[in-house]
């Protein structure tokens, strides 16, 4: 045995696992920071995957990545660089190299290099003897035939053994970090509990990791000690589980049955696979024929009393366009989650981008206000989906719900609340026995219509696309009706304003600049915030959920600033909405259009710019 | 129904104007589904009338019930989330050729496959009345209208055949002027659990009239319509001596007391036989070799989605051991922070 090294002590670490589409690497990552979250780290990850579902094998298309940062303070982002690359192929390593920190550690299945291999990930020369790798640390490990051996014996064909080397891997990964293990061989006994061979193999092949890094003491390792958090009880949750679970919240909390009408669509199908999975809550789920019946067999189910809801992407919402306009001119409440995409049309459909705002804000023929929200971090998108559900039922209103890839397949460890704890949520439904129902009667001084549900005596009343004469909900052509009810259905948006927090202001209230942002954005912002505070560098920085309306002290808070920086993952589109509510600020602005989260530099050096200039 | 109420006809009109054209088929299909209604041993606030765009679909506005008039081709969506979220309730989709056959084609063919509970009353007048004659998914080939000034190129539907290749489980056809023919014709339809299509051939006195006078003028009517019967044979004809056989395989008209044709060889109708086959062959039937089948000509038994949706949801919450959002919440890899 080697001498012992020395333990490094990190604040926070940047792991990406990266591999072939079919080499197990979310899995890989998951467990990594699933473990490490259990151990009292704070963990943030990223998952970025073809679209394609099996990709060539070997091609730097094909390339499947996990990356997962993990500290002993909290943190926001993914992390723009990895301290250390599990690469399990050419193609991985090609991919990757521009995302690893100088001086970084970079772990190879060295008998993957082969002529072949290097070819298919077009590497010139092999990058492991051409010196493309000399300012990092490199650790070749013979991992595709160390996993064979350590299957030795076992009644396996050579491809089955072979597919358990990411559990080696991840093991080599554990003792780098001195985790322990007992969670995965839990997580391996219960998934494959059918198959005891592989139970056994895959057990095998994370110790045989774990014991070869530890035998060759490969390199040092390191220590990143538990976080100081609030107490409670926590757990890992994805911004897809969590919206979900935000709208079945909601629905409990009403006291009715949550609906999903929805359609299969990326990166928002894990919604409607998680409704599904909730029957044992009673929630109804419909997978429709289409984007369009997705939300139809939901407003149907709205207008029968049920707490009702769609999810979709991008493309599905632009199908769900016209009948969004019918829930806002029936005034029925509906719950649309947007999880955006790269767009225009089929885009780039595994990747993050916050286009979708403009069509979520504008997207529909005549005037068609509808209320948008947007979750900022994974774990809050429960919050938001459950506002969302709050703000819909309360007003008899659609309100979409923004979230993005990059919420929607990151995961956050989550400190779980108390239904108890929650807002309560009311709605409109008109009790059995009442008399005198009138369809677009409002109620008390507020714009809100009542909720008259088929199966009550004495209430049949008919709603539809066409316009209706106030009060009595009849088909009206009168001209001066439509414009009162035009200004009715704006004025019961405009309200909400009194029902939602002023907006928030991290540091000064004025200053020379303020950095704006809204949605999935807010882990890089709010990092390159305080990195840049902690060089001395002062700037406030607000970051929006509310998007329409928006909180009631928004010009205020625009007003105490010289200079405004919007950071956007689009074209402009959130600078081109203020603006036009407040046209009298300085605006500048930094986009990124690339399927990908910002990078902390690159904010940092943007915002440092604008400080300048 | 444990409280028995009486309705008529009139407890299903609404206080609305109706603004169909006069002489309008949609007003005798609409007084023969207010009459069916008031007998059908249901409470009024228990029947939803969900209708899509077109003509037909201003009916929910006349009816006294609850009434959803949604978009184009829609209907069968939001009609299926409304029977799928409350299964008690009587759920009547109005549409039409255009409605369901074009825009909503999609919707149509994907609620008879799932057959849920909704009973479908297809308008097929052959032509778009509200947007003031254009050709529709059915209209005949050939047919002069404004969008197809030289002629349609395009071969219609038969919407009986749409029905039973995707896997209806009802489908029957009336004519729009025999109110009372179609009021039972409706009570069947509710009866029916699962999707149940009837299709009426609706005139359209603007816009396509008389494009079904060859089936409806009174003289000819007798010889030219076969109105079904379940378990009956298929005989029509004023002196009742036509019928249908089966030879080789297909459909052919006969003369009873010709060529050795007796009343016993003459086809039984059996609406709940399980194979399509000739429920397909007859629905596809065209005068003039053919008199046009009319009444109920399939109506089988199978699972309906809703009750299986909801059977589902009680089976799970039965053996879930998560029954609260508080379970669901701290399920699964949870740890505590001191």
């Amino acid at each position: 045995m080697s001498k012992k090294k020395a333990i490094i002590e990190k604040d926070h670490v940047v792991i990406k696992f990266s591999g072939d589409s079919g080499d197990g690497m979310q899995l890989t990552g998951t467990q990594f920071s699933e473990t490490s979250a259990l151990m009292g780290n704070t963990v943030s990850t990223f998952p970025d995957f073809p679209a394609e579902i099996r990709a060539p094998k070997g091609t730097v298309g094909g390339v499947s990545g996990f990356q997962l940062h993990i500290g002993q303070e909290e943190v926001n982002t993914p992390g723009d660089f990895a301290d250390i690359l599990v690469a399990m192929n050419p193609a991985a390593l090609k991919a990757n190299l521009r995302w690893i920190k100088n001086g970084g550690t970079i772990i190879v299945d060295k008998n993957s290099f082969t002529e072949k291999n290097l070819i298919k990930a077009t590497w010139d020369k092999n990058p492991l003897t051409s010196g493309v790798l000399i300012n990092y640390n490199l650790i070749q490990a013979p991992i595709t035939s160390l996993t064979q051996v350590a299957c030795e014996g076992l009644e396996l064909n050579k491809k089955t053994v072979v597919r358990s080397k990411n559990m080696f891997a991840l093991g080599m990964v554990y003792w780098l970090f001195h985790r322990e293990m007992d969670f995965t061989e839990n997580f391996i006994e219960s998934k494959f509990k059918k198959k005891p061979l592989i139970v056994e193999a895959n057990k095998r092949v994370l110790s045989a990791g774990y014991n070869y890094a530890l035998n060759l003491q490969l390199t040092q390792s390191y220590r990143v000690n538990r976080a100081i958090i609030k107490k409670g009880t926590y757990r890992n949750i994805n911004g897809n589980i969590a919206t979900a679970w935000g709208l079945l919240a909601a629905a409990e909390k009403a006291g009715l049955q949550l609906f999903l009408g929805s359609y299969p669509i990326t990166p928002a199908t894990e919604i409607l696979q998680e409704i599904s999975v909730r029957k044992d809550l009673g929630a109804i789920s419909f997978q429709a024929e289409d984007e369009i019946a997705g939300i139809c067999t939901s407003i149907g189910a709205a207008f029968a009393g049920k707490f009702a809801t769609t999810s979709t992407s991008g493309p599905g919402l632009a199908l769900k366009s016209e009948a969004i306009g019918l829930a806002v001119i029936t005034e029925l409440p509906l719950v649309v989650v947007n999880v955006q995409r790269g767009g225009p049309s089929t885009g780039l459909p595994t990747k993050t981008e916050q286009s979708d705002l403009l069509q979520a804000l504008y997207g529909r023929n005549g005037e068609s206000p509808v209320v948008v929200v947007a979750a900022s971090t994974p774990s809050n998108c429960f919050r938001y989906a459950y506002v969302a559900g709050k703000i819909a039922l309360e007003n008899m209103t659609p309100v979409i719900l923004l979230t993005d890839g990059f919420l929607a397949n990151g995961s956050r460890p989550w400190r779980i609340p108390k239904m108890s704890e929650l807002p309560e949520i009311t709605h409109h439904i008109v009790p059995d026995g009442t008399t005198d129902y009138e369809a677009y009667r409002r109620t008390g001084d507020t714009m809100i219509r009542k909720w008259a549900i088929p199966g009550t005596k004495g209430l049949e009343h008919r709603i539809g696309g066409l316009e209706k004469m106030a009060i009595t909900g009849t088909v009206s052509y009168v001209p001066e009706n439509h414009q009162v009810m035009s200004d009715e259905r704006k004025q019961k948006i405009e309200d909400i304003k009194k029902q939602i927090p002023d907006q928030p202001i991290n540091g000064k209230t004025e200053g020379d600049l303020l950095v704006v942002g809204w949605g999935g954005t807010f882990g890089h912002l709010v990092t390159a915030v305080n990195e840049l505070r902690e060089e001395g560098v002062e700037l406030s920085f607000t970051h929006f959920n509310y998007i329409f309306p928006l909180p009631a002290n928004t010009e205020e808070v625009f007003s105490n600033f010289k200079k405004i920086l919007v950071c956007e993952l689009n074209d402009g589109q959130f600078v081109k909405y203020i603006r036009s509510y407040f046209p009298q600020f300085n605006y500048v602005q930094y986009n990124k259009i690339q399927g990908l989260p910002f990078t902390v530099i690159e904010l940092k050096e943007n915002i440092k710019k604008n400080l300048e200039g | 129904m444990s409280e028995k109420t009486k309705y008529t006809f009139k407890d299903f009109k609404s206080d609305q104007e109706v603004r169909w054209c006069p002489g309008c088929g949609d007003i005798a299909i609409m007084s023969s589904i207010q009459k069916a209604m008031a007998n059908m041993d249901i409470k009024k606030e228990d029947y939803a009338v969900i209708s899509g765009i077109g003509c037909s679909s201003r009916f929910p506005y006349y009816m006294n019930t609850y009434g959803f008039h949604t978009i184009h081709g829609r209907a069968g969506a939001i009609a299926s989330g409304v029977k799928t979220a409350n299964p008690k309730l009587s759920v009547w989709q109005i549409t039409g050729d255009g409605d369901a056959l074009a825009i909503g084609g999609n919707h149509f063919i994907h609620e008879i496959r799932r057959n849920i509970d909704i009973n479908v009353v297809l308008f097929n007048n052959q032509i778009y009345g509200l947007t003031k004659g254009q050709y529709s998914p059915t209209s005949e080939y050939g047919i002069k209208t404004k969008t197809s000034p030289y002629g349609s190129v395009e071969k219609p539907f038969n919407p009986g055949e749409l029905v039973i290749g995707s896997s209806g489980t009802f489908f029957a056809r009336g004519i729009d002027n025999n109110v009372r023919e179609n009021q039972e014709l409706f009570m069947e339809v509710e009866k029916h659990k699962g999707t149940s299509i009837v299709e009426i051939l609706q005139n359209c006195v603007i816009y396509n009239d008389g494009v079904y006078s060859y089936v409806t003028n009174r003289k000819e009517k007798a010889d030219r319509q076969l109105h079904l019967k379940h378990g009956e044979p298929m005989i029509f004809g004023k002196e009742k001596d036509k019928g249908l056989i089966l030879e080789k395989g297909k459909l052919k008209v006969v003369k009873i007391g010709e060529e050795g044709i007796k009343k016993e060889d003459i086809l039984i109708h059996d609406a709940k036989e399980q194979s399509p086959i000739l429920h397909y062959q007859l629905s596809s039937l065209q005068y003039p070799e053919f008199p046009v089948i009319l009444g109920v000509i399939r109506s089988i038994d199978a699972p309906t989605y809703e009750v299986a949706v909801h059977n589902q949801i009680a089976e799970i919450q039965e053996l879930s051991n998560i029954n609260t959002m508080d379970q669901l919440l701290n399920s699964g890899a949870t740890w505590e922070v001191e």
